[in-house]
C-alpha cells in the first residue's frame, strides 16, 4: 500500500514540474511563442519526465526485489542452531514466519524464534520502506529542479520528449519479445533441472507415469515413474475426438455461410457461432461434467458397453464443440478469399454450386483450411479447463474413447496445484511438460501461419 | 468402323441423364451445411439450457421462520453492552433450544442431529446481526428468518426426489415430515438469495456466495487493463506508425503472432517461475493474475490496435504533416484519436478474454479456498472462473446449482462486455 500512496505522491509531483516547466517556458518569452523552440506543453512534459520516471524505476526495482532481499537478511539473522539448515526447512520456517506477520498465527502461540524473525522483517520492512520514500522523493525533486532550471528558449524540448516517447513504445513493443523470451527461459531451467534427474529418453518414450514421489525415501512406492507416453497418447486421443467434431462441422458451416447463405441468415448464424466462441472454457468444463459425460455413460449402459465416468469421448465431445467456431472463422475467411472469378468460371461451364465448392474453391482454398486446422489442433492440446475438469488423472496407455485418459494441461495442473516444495521432480516435471506443450503448438502455429500467410498472398 | 455404327450420344441427353443424381447431390451438400450449423447451434442452446436451467434456483434460497429465545445464561453473555460478548456468544445453543422448542416430540442423539440440521449454521450469523442491531433483545423472543439446511433447501427447490426410497435419498422421511410440519404453518417460504450475490465463498452450500469471486475478478481485471491498455496501444503505435522495416521488427511481429496462440496455461508457468518465485510476489494475489493476464492479452490487443491504426487512411497523417506537425503530433493528435474506438473494440475483448481464463490463475495459486473478501491487489483472493471450477469439483449437491449460478453471473458479465464492444463499433465505426 505504501508503494501506491508514493506513486501518487510521484503523481502529483510530477503534475507540478508539468505546470511550472510551462508556465517558465511561456514566462521566459513573455508569451510570444514563436521565440520558443517548442511548445509550452513540450517544456512542461519534459520536466514532468525527468521528475517521475527515475523516481519510479527505482520504486519498482525495489518493489520488485524486497522480499527476496527482506528474507535473504532475516534467514541470514536466525540464531545459529538453524545455520546450515536445508532449503525445506528454511522455507517452512519463512512461512511460518509470514503466518505470524500477516496474523494468520497469534504470536502467542508461536515459536519465540520465529516471532524475533517476523519482528525483525517488519522492523527491516519498515527502514526499507522509510529509505525508498526518501531516495525516491529525492530522486523525483532532483529530476524537477535539473531540467526546471536549464529551460531556455532555444532549448529541443519537443525532440527530447518526442525521442523519450519513442523509447518507451519501443520497450512497449518488446514487451511481447520479452515475453516469449521469459517462457521459454523459465520453463527451459526447470526442465534442465527435471532432466538431470529423469533421462530425457525415458520421460519422452517411457510408458508409466506415476509422479507421485514419497516424501521420505524408505516409504513404500517412493520411486515416481516419468515416462509420458500414455499422456501424450491420451492428449491426442482427446485432441483427435475433439478434431473429429470440430473440422466437419466448422468447415460446413463456413461453407455453408460463405457460399450459399442469404444475407439475412449469414448476420443472425455467424455471430451466434462466435458466442460459442466468447464462452469461458470453464463453462465447457462444467457443461462436459453435468451433462455431457452422464448423459455418454448412460447411453453406453444401455448399449452395454462400460464407460469411464472421465471418459476420453465426453471431454474430446465437448471440446470439439468449443473449436467449431474457431475452424468455421478461419476456414470462411479463407474462402472468402479465394477470387469471386475462379467460381464465375467454373459456374459458366455448368457446374452447380456444390460442385464448385467442392472441386475448384475447394481445392484453392485447401492450404488455408489445412493451416486453420493445425491451428485448432494446436489450440485442443493446449486446451486445459475442459480436459481438467472431464478428463481423468490417472495416465492410462490406452486408445479406447470410452476410456479414462489424461493429458499434458491436466498433469501440468495436478502437478503444480497443492502444496509441493518447488524443487521436487513432481513440480519439475510440470515444467518439462509446459516445455514439450509450448513447443509443439509453437512448431505447429509457426507453420500454420505461414502456410495461411503465404496462401493469401497467392490471390492477393 | 464403329463410330458410324453407333451413333454418339448427344451430349444435352448425356447432361439431362447426370441432372437428376447431380441436383440430388446439390441437396444433399446443402443439407450438410444446414446440419452443420444447425447441430453447433443444437450444443449452444443445449448449453445455455441446461446451465439455466440448473443455476436459476440459486437465486433463491428456503428460509425457515424461528422463535428464538435471546437468553443470557444460554449465549454465555455477562454483559451486553461489551460487543466482543456480543460476537462471541453461542448463538448455536440458542438456534437449537429454539428448534427443540418447535418439535418438542424430538429425542435421541441422532434425531436431535437431524433436527440441528434443518436450518443452516448461518442461522447464528442472522441471530448476531439482530442482537448487534439491538442490543436491548437479549432475554427476549424474537421471530425470524433464517436460512434453511442445504438439504432442506434442495427438496424445496426439487433437486432432492420426494418419490425415491429412503435408503437412496439424503433427507430422510422424519426430516421431510418436519419441513412439511413448518410448510403447514406457513414458516417455509422460497426468499430471493441476497447472500449469494454478496457473500463470500463458504464450505456450506448454502452459505456461499460469489461476492469475493467478483471483487477478485474485478481487481485482477483492472490491473490488467492498467497494464495491458497502455502497453497494448504503445506497442500497436510503435509497430504500425514507426517501426522501421527490418529484421528486428520482424521478429516482434512474428512474436505478437505466436504468442498469441500460445496456450494460456504456459502464461500461468511463466507466472508461477518469474513473479512468484523470482520476483518473490505474493501467491493467490490479484496483482500477479494481473501481470500474467496482461502478458496473455497484450498480444491481442496489440493485433486489433494495428488493425484499428490501418484502417485510418494515410490522407490524414499526410494532412497532418503537411501543415507542420512533427510525426509524433501528427499520431497522437490525428490518427490515434481516429483509431480510438478500434483499439477500445479491442482492448474491450481481450478483457472479456481475461475473465474468463482460469488455467493460468490455477498456476499461480489463486484456487486457494479464501472467505474473506479481498480488499486490495496483495490480498488472496480467487476469480470468478476459478470459483466456478472449484465448485464444480465440490461433490456436495447444494454446489451444482451455485456452479451453474456462477456461470450465468459470468456470462452476463462477458455479454456485456461484448455488447459494449459490439455498440462502440457500431456507433464509431467510419467508413472513408
Amino acid at each position: 500500500m505504501n508503494q501506491l500512496i508514493l506513486i501518487f505522491v510521484l503523481l502529483l509531483l510530477s503534475l507540478a514540474a508539468y505546470q511550472m516547466g510551462r508556465r517558465r517556458a511561456y514566462g521566459l518569452v513573455d508569451g510570444q511563442l514563436r521565440k520558443l523552440h517548442s511548445l509550452p506543453v513540450y517544456y512542461g512534459l519534459y520536466a514532468a519526465m525527468w521528475c517521475l520516471l527515475p523516481a519510479l524505476l527505482v520504486l519498482i526495482a525495489w518493489t520488485a526485489f524486497d522480499g527476496a532481499i527482506i528474507s535473504h537478511l532475516v534467514v541470514g539473522q536466525l540464531p545459529e542452531s538453524l545455520h546450515g539448515a536445508d532449503a525445506g526447512s528454511i522455507n517452512l520456517l519463512l512461512n511460518d514466519i509470514r503466518n505470524v506477520r500477516m496474523g494468520l498465527v497469534p504470536p502467542e502461540s508461536a515459536d519465540p524464534v520465529v516471532v524475533a524473525a517476523a519482528q525483525h522483517w517488519d522492523h527491516l520492512q519498515r527502514i526499507g520502506y522509510a529509505a525508498l520514500a526518501v531516495v525516491v522523493l529525492i530522486l523525483a525533486v532532483l529530476g524537477a529542479i535539473f531540467t526546471l532550471t536549464r529551460i531556455h528558449p532555444q532549448q529541443r524540448a519537443r525532440n527530447a520528449v518526442e525521442r523519450l516517447v519513442l523509447v518507451m513504445m519501443m520497450a512497449a513493443a518488446s514487451v511481447a519479445v520479452l515475453t516469449t523470451v521469459g517462457i521459454v527461459l523459465s520453463v527451459l531451467f526447470e526442465s534442465i533441472l527435471f532432466f538431470r534427474l529423469v533421462p530425457v529418453t525415458e520421460f519422452l518414450f517411457g510408458t508409466s507415469w506415476s509422479p507421485q514421489m514419497a516424501m521420505r525415501a524408505d516409504q513404500v512406492g517412493s520411486s515416481g515413474a516419468f515416462g509420458a507416453v500414455p499422456i501424450f497418447v491420451g492428449t491426442a486421443l482427446i485432441s483427435a475426438i475433439a478434431m473429429v467434431v470440430a473440422v466437419p462441422i466448422g468447415l460446413l458451416s463456413a461453407i455453408y455461410l460463405s457460399e450459399y447463405a442469404a444475407p439475412a441468415f449469414r448476420s443472425v448464424a455467424k455471430p451466434l457461432l462466435e458466442v460459442l466462441a466468447g464462452i469461458p472454457t470453464v463453462v465447457y468444463g462444467v457443461f462436459a461434467v453435468l451433462v455431457v459425460a452422464p448423459a455418454i455413460r448412460s447411453w453406453g449402459m444401455s448399449l452395454g458397453l462400460d464407460v469411464a465416468s472421465e471418459s476420453a469421448l465426453a471431454a474430446g465431445l465437448v471440446m470439439g464443440v468449443m473449436i467449431i467456431p474457431f475452424v468455421s472463422s478461419l476456414s470462411d475467411d479463407v474462402i472468402n478469399a479465394v477470387p469471386q472469378s475462379l467460381r464465375d468460371g467454373a459456374y459458366a461451364l455448368g457446374a452447380t454450386p456444390s460442385e464448385t465448392t467442392r472441386k475448384v474453391v475447394l481445392p484453392a482454398a485447401l492450404p488455408g483450411i489445412v493451416g486453420s486446422i493445425m491451428l485448432a489442433i494446436s489450440r485442443a492440446i493446449g486446451e486445459t479447463m475442459i480436459v481438467v475438469m472431464a478428463a481423468g488423472l490417472s495416465a492410462n496407455l490406452s486408445f479406447n474413447p470410452l476410456e479414462s485418459v489424461t493429458t499434458v494441461t491436466v498433469q501440468i495442473v495436478t502437478l503444480l496445484t497443492g502444496d509441493q516444495e518447488f524443487d521436487s521432480p513432481k513440480t519439475l516435471a510440470a515444467f518439462a511438460l509446459g516445455l514439450l506443450l509450448f513447443l509443439v503448438t509453437l512448431g505447429l502455429n509457426v507453420i500454420a501461419l505461414r502456410v495461411v500467410n503465404k496462401y493469401r498472398e497467392q490471390y492477393e | 468402323m464403329s463410330n458410324q455404327t453407333l451413333p454418339l450420344p448427344r451430349p444435352v441427353d448425356v447432361i439431362n441423364t447426370g441432372l437428376g443424381r447431380r441436383r440430388a447431390a446439390e441437396r444433399r451438400f446443402r443439407l450438410y451445411g444446414v446440419a452443420a450449423i444447425t447441430l453447433a447451434l443444437i450444443f449452444l442452446v443445449l448449453l445455455f439450457i441446461s446451465i439455466i436451467g440448473k443455476g436459476y434456483t440459486a437465486f433463491w434460497q428456503t428460509q425457515i421462520q424461528m422463535e428464538a429465545t435471546l437468553a443470557p445464561e444460554l449465549l454465555d453473555i455477562a454483559d451486553p453492552a461489551d460487543r466482543n460478548q456480543v460476537m462471541a456468544a453461542n448463538y448455536g445453543a440458542v438456534m437449537k433450544a429454539a428448534l427443540r422448542q418447535a418439535f418438542p416430540e424430538v429425542s435421541g442423539r441422532a434425531e436431535q442431529r437431524q433436527l440441528f440440521a434443518l436450518v443452516s449454521s448461518g442461522a447464528e450469523d442472522v441471530l448476531r446481526q439482530r442482537l448487534l442491531d439491538d442490543p436491548s433483545l437479549l432475554g427476549q423472543t424474537v421471530s425470524l428468518w433464517v436460512p434453511a439446511g442445504s438439504d432442506i433447501d434442495m427438496v424445496r427447490k426439487g433437486h432432492i426426489d420426494r418419490s425415491l426410497p429412503e435408503s437412496e435419498r439424503r433427507v430422510s422421511d422424519q426430516e421431510l415430515a418436519w419441513m412439511d410440519e413448518l410448510a403447514q404453518q406457513g414458516r417455509i417460504e422460497q426468499r430471493f438469495n441476497w447472500n449469494f450475490l454478496t457473500g463470500g465463498d463458504s464450505r456450506s452450500p448454502e452459505q456461499a456466495g460469489i461476492w469475493g469471486a467478483v471483487v477478485g475478478s474485478f481487481l485482477t481485471l483492472a490491473v490488467t487493463m492498467l497494464l495491458s491498455f497502455p502497453l497494448g496501444a504503445a506497442a500497436a503505435v510503435y509497430l504500425e506508425e514507426f517501426a522501421p522495416k527490418n529484421r528486428l521488427t520482424d521478429i516482434i511481429e512474428v512474436n505478437i503472432n505466436n504468442l498469441a496462440a500460445v496456450p494460456s496455461i504456459v502464461f500461468g508457468l511463466l507466472g508461477l517461475a518469474v513473479f512468484i518465485n523470482i520476483f518473490g510476489l505474493p501467491r493467490s494475489a490479484p496483482l500477479v493474475g494481473g501481470l500474467v493476464l496482461t502478458l496473455m492479452t497484450l498480444p491481442t490487443i496489440i493485433i486489433a490496435g494495428r488493425a484499428a491504426l490501418k484502417s485510418v487512411p494515410p490522407s490524414i497523417r499526410e494532412a497532418a504533416l503537411g501543415v507542420g506537425a512533427s510525426p509524433l503530433q501528427t499520431v497522437t493528435n490525428h490518427v490515434l484519436p481516429l483509431a480510438m474506438p478500434g483499439i477500445l473494440t479491442g482492448m474491450i475483448i481481450g478483457m472479456a478474454r481475461a475473465l474468463g481464463e482460469t488455467a493460468p490463475l490455477l498456476m499461480i495459486g489463486m484456487v486457494a479456498f479464501i472467505v474473506d473478501v479481498p480488499k486490495g491487489i496483495f490480498d488472496p483472493a480467487t476469480a470468478l472462473p476459478v470459483q466456478i471450477y472449484l465448485w464444480a469439483d465440490s461433490p456436495e449437491l447444494g454446489f451444482a446449482e451455485r456452479t451453474s449460478a456462477a456461470i450465468m453471473v459470468l456470462l452476463v458479465f462477458l455479454l456485456s462486455m461484448n455488447a459494449l464492444a459490439v455498440i462502440l463499433r457500431r456507433r464509431f465505426e467510419r467508413r472513408w
